[in-house]
């Protein structure tokens, strides 16, 4: 029997370049840049076919960490570096690294438009709800009330709901981890690497220093199973401590249910992320932890792939363009380029 | 009718006798008067849905197919469709044809059509006394002549007595004319501009053949255009016709074949000889071209054009933004790609930062600003100059980029092969500073040969570029043999260009300061010196491969008139006629704005007084005497239009003769 070729294996060491690490201690990036090298070893993609793009932030200095191609750019804009790299060149494997205030706030437009046009790149946004390296304003995901230099009383700000707004984008995968859920975490990069077209992932990423145990509710092993929603295909939406609560549809109104109670298993919502309507993705993305201890039947924050389909991607339908003009005129030589309909001789 | 002589020419020039019947069936058989003069300058003006640009158009192929050297100048309002009938909806387009070699659309108009009195009104400045004023009769009616201001008729008043005026009832003639054709009474109104085109082929003797076959190739592929095709055919012909039949003029003019270098012409614009000198450059270097930019005027042709070269591979990005599109073509050009964005003066604001991370990541960037009127958004569709400092010095930091300015719109073909070459050669960021003026006027092209354009050769890194060498400070060691170096640097301080893909040069590089050689971030005091230091160097290097300023005119002169980018054609004519009157003057033109030809210096010091016009507020003359401490004098003008020729000249005279 043939055996295919094996993929390339890669080491953590491998990945790991000679720089200092400068991020602050115990910050949540650390255990990102860790669980995506150990991620990258088994996706079957050679080192020099990988490149890390990043704008400004905290998070933007990934690239420095990974001993593969990198591009460290501008505020916000990464999204259109790494475009033209893929138009440049297809074969890399390009991943964006940004964050809240890159991606959602200067950069809020090019994400939309990445995302739609569904250029093959995997957005990691690591969502720390504050702006770190200009010390601790808040951002546009900040929740409201959060108490900053610049939001004296509590920010006001409605914040964007970053998975709603990819989705809104219509983006082709779109998923949520945690820096500190490191076999999730692992999963959802592996996930995203396969998946073709633009990736979406928002990271909860705790700020140590300026919005420390912002995710507490999402992390701290004594409540979380009853405040996070471990999505799975094909699996019916059920968390809490001993698994009894759960998603049931009223009409297009998601509610809290406990089974056996309320209801029987059957009557749960089955999640399906290949499912071409994004509404129940969408649904899925509007699920907001409470801190009101007196909320009843609060809404769990769902961890997960939300939504994974396939579209034909922004260089696949360009290179269509490109083999469908080259057939009818044939490809183009120099000579060709000045032939005019009108021309003139003078001798 | 003009002549570039400057010498004092009768309107109507040199007579000479002739009679013989029309190239296009006379209908009638008179025999007329035939007088042949060597240019002539026509504008055709209406309201902006007459179709003047293209009957301007179509004149000016006609004229380049029988052998004249044509320049052109379409001028048209912002607004695509103004209030009609207004003032601010007035669209021109002037075209200058010629038995002799001309660099100008012309200064005053031997001809003016007009369809309409706010035509007339915003026009008639610019004909000649004694000029031919065609007058579409049928649009002075009383509301149309509100909608221009005007409370008399001007055809009624006298003002117009100065001109030869000729009134054609051109709407009605040309309803008349299509009525059998199955068009609605506003698609019959549409046909006039063939009408008045047909008309003014008639005065100059000129074949309706290029516009019959146009007009065929146009509307004649689908059923449900024929009608429009043989109502703009017919219209075309009776416009011919009329002016046969009713012997509109006592004359006919005829301006006889240029003598041109011989060869294979075609017309061609600015944007048009741009988009064929890029992908000409990606060929010639072997390389993809990517071209990013969102929709702007006066560039968007520029897109528009390339996103029809993709059998070439060449790849079009609209992006989402200005910002976008400069990002997109770097990332490109990071991937091995020759990265293009285009765009105009606002749009460069934008692409600020972007470019200011090609300075510091030293990759190669093409920036297309085809200038036009500022500040902010200033006058879209109108010319100017004034980018030339934003070019130069609007970054952050100390931030030296390149700079080329095409001077014609043949030449636009030529300094993008230019800009593709230095880009690549040297890995920065360069400035291509076209205007509006050249890039939507045209001019005769004579099509290169392949083995004429120049080579452009782009090296990429393969193998790991490390000696193992250790040194001091700033010039720091290269660490272990066999590791990849992305800043060490070649004999002009180029540094490689490793594209992603290639194993074993994975690198990063981004726009914090970086250390020599290695690239790695670095902070030190004496690292940020030198590397600032170093790409001034680079750029300044760039003098080394360009060709030196070449000086035109008597060596005794007194005057240099030193000019850059679209104003060539304008200020040679004007040089020209000066050095004919007697007067000692020189010319010199920069294409390479920085850096600045290697004999620069020794060149401006040649001469006691500099002249330097400029569409901008003097921004060449500004760094002239920055860097070369000149007794630069500046002629500037920013009122959306090119020079007129007489303006230059005025201004040399009063330098020459010290009345300044």
């Amino acid at each position: 029997m043939a055996t295919a070729a094996p993929l390339p294996t890669l080491t953590t060491k491998e990945l790991t370049t000679d720089q200092e690490v400068r991020w602050c201690p115990g910050c949540g990036d650390y255990s990102i840049l860790a669980q995506m090298k150990k991620a990258l070893t088994t996706v079957g993609v050679p080192r020099e076919k990988m490149v890390f793009v990043s704008g400004i932030g905290c998070s933007s200095r990934f690239p420095y960490y990974m001993n593969t191609y990198g591009f460290h750019t501008i505020h916000g804009r990464a999204p259109t570096f790494a475009t033209g790299l893929r138009l440049a060149n297809p074969d890399l494997q390009v991943w964006v690294v940004t964050g809240d205030g890159d991606g959602l706030s200067i950069g809020g437009n090019h994400l939309i438009h990445a995302l739609r046009r569904n250029i093959d790149i995997k957005v990691l946004l690591f969502n720390n709800e504050i702006y770190g390296l200009t010390k601790g304003q808040y951002s546009p995901a900040s929740r409201i009330g959060t108490p900053t230099k610049t939001s004296p009383g509590g920010s006001f700000e409605t914040p964007v709901r970053p998975l709603s707004l990819a989705l809104a984008a219509e983006a082709t995968f779109v998923a949520r981890t945690i820096d500190v859920d490191v076999q999730h975490l692992v999963a959802i990069l592996q996930k995203a690497a396969a998946h073709k077209g633009s990736a979406f992932v928002e990271i909860y990423q705790n700020c140590k220093i300026f919005n420390d145990e912002v995710f507490k509710y999402a992390t701290d092993k004594a409540v979380k199973s009853s405040n996070v929603l471990y999505l799975e295909h094909g699996k019916p939406m059920v968390f809490g401590k001993d698994r009894t609560k759960g998603i049931r549809l009223n009409g297009l109104k998601p509610e809290v249910v406990e089974i056996g109670k309320d209801c029987q298993l059957d009557d749960i919502l089955t999640h399906d992320e290949f499912a071409e309507d994004p509404t129940p993705a969408y649904l899925l993305s509007r699920f907001v932890h409470s801190e009101d201890p007196s909320a009843v039947n609060p809404f769990p924050e769902p961890v997960g792939v939300f939504r994974n389909v396939t579209r034909p991607t922004y260089e696949e339908l360009l290179a269509d363009r490109i083999k469908v003009a080259t057939e009818k005129k044939g490809a183009g030589k120099i000579e060709d380029l000045f032939k005019a309909e009108d021309v003139w001789t003078v001798s | 009718m003009s002549s570039e002589s400057g010498s004092a020419t009768a309107p109507l020039g040199t007579p000479a006798s002739a009679s013989h019947g029309s190239p296009n069936g006379s209908p009638n058989g008179h025999h007329r008067k035939i007088e042949r003069v060597e240019s002539v300058t026509i504008r055709f003006a209406g309201d902006s849905g007459d179709g003047m640009q293209l009957a301007g158009t179509q004149f000016t192929n006609t004229s380049a197919l029988l052998g004249n050297d044509i320049a052109t100048f379409p001028d048209f309002p912002a607004e695509i469709r103004a209030p009609a009938g207004t003032l601010a909806g007035v669209s021109g387009f002037q075209v200058h044809f010629s038995s002799h070699d001309i660099h100008t659309p012309g200064d005053a108009l031997d001809a003016l059509v007009v369809m309409n009195p706010a035509a007339l009104k915003t026009n008639l400045k610019d004909l000649q006394p004694g000029g031919i004023l065609i007058v579409n009769t049928d649009s002075f009616g009383v509301s149309d002549l509100k909608k221009a201001n005007y409370t008399i008729s001007p055809l009624e008043d006298g003002s117009l007595k100065g001109y030869r005026v000729v009134r054609v009832a051109v709407s009605k003639l040309t309803v008349e004319a299509v009525k059998d054709c199955g068009l609605t009474p506003r698609e019959q109104d549409r046909c006039k501009n063939f009408f008045a085109l047909g008309l003014v082929y008639w005065m100059y003797e000129r074949t309706l053949d290029v516009t019959l076959k146009w007009i065929k190739d146009k509307f004649g592929k689908k059923p449900e255009t024929r009608p429009v095709m043989e109502a703009n055919t017919r219209a075309l012909k009776a416009g011919y016709n009329y002016g046969e039949t009713v012997e509109l003029l006592p004359v006919q003019y005829q301006v006889a074949k240029a003598q041109i270098a011989p060869g294979t012409y075609r017309k061609i614009t600015g944007n048009e000889a741009a988009v064929l000198g890029f992908v000409a450059a990606s060929q010639l270097a072997k390389k993809q071209l990517v071209y990013a930019s969102y929709p702007i005027t006066p560039a968007s042709p520029i897109l528009e054009g390339l996103a029809d070269m993709r059998r070439f591979g060449v790849k079009t990005f609209q992006a989402e933004d200005e910002i976008a599109a400069a990002g997109v073509a770097m990332g490109a050009s990071y991937g091995g790609a020759i990265g293009i964005t285009g765009t105009s003066g606002p749009g460069v604001c934008l692409k600020s930062e972007a470019i200011n991370l090609a300075v510091m990541t030293e990759l190669p960037l093409i920036i297309v600003d085809v200038q036009r009127g500022g500040p902010s958004t200033g006058l879209p569709t109108k010319t100017e100059q004034a980018d030339l400092l934003q070019a130069m010095f609007g970054r952050n930091g100390e931030s030296p980029v390149a700079i080329i300015a095409p001077q014609s719109p043949v030449d636009c073909f030529d300094a993008a092969i230019e800009a593709v070459r230095i880009a690549t050669r040297f890995m920065c960021p360069v400035f291509y500073l076209s205007d509006g003026y050249i890039a939507n006027g045209s001019e005769p092209w004579k099509i290169p040969s392949v083995s004429e354009l120049p080579k452009i050769e782009v090296k990429h890194a393969t193998e790991p570029n490390s000696n193992g060498w250790t040194g001091p400070a700033h010039e720091v060691g290269e660490g272990e043999a066999g590791k990849f170096l992305p800043y060490k640097r070649d004999e002009f301080l180029a540094r490689p260009w490793a594209v992603p893909g290639t194993p074993g040069l994975e690198h990063r590089i981004g726009g914090i300061e970086k250390q020599d050689v290695t690239g790695n971030i670095n902070y030190e005091p004496a690292n940020h010196q030198h590397m600032t230091d170093t790409r001034a160097k680079k750029i300044a290097n760039i003098a080394e491969t360009i060709p030196d300023l070449v000086v035109t005119g008597p060596a005794d002169a007194e005057l240099l008139v030193v000019g850059w980018g679209g104003t060539f054609g304008t200020i040679t004519t004007a040089v020209q006629r000066s050095q004919r009157k007697g007067l000692k003057v020189a010319q010199v033109h920069f294409r390479h704005l920085n850096p600045m030809p290697k004999n620069t210096e020794a060149v401006l010091k040649r001469f006691k007084k500099i002249l330097v016009p400029e569409l901008n507020g003097g921004q060449l003359c500004w760094l002239l005497r920055a860097k070369y401490l000149v007794p630069a004098e500046g002629l500037n003008k920013v009122q959306g239009k090119p020079f007129l020729v007489s303006e230059i000249e005025g201004a040399i005279s009063k330098l020459v003769s010290g009345e300044w």
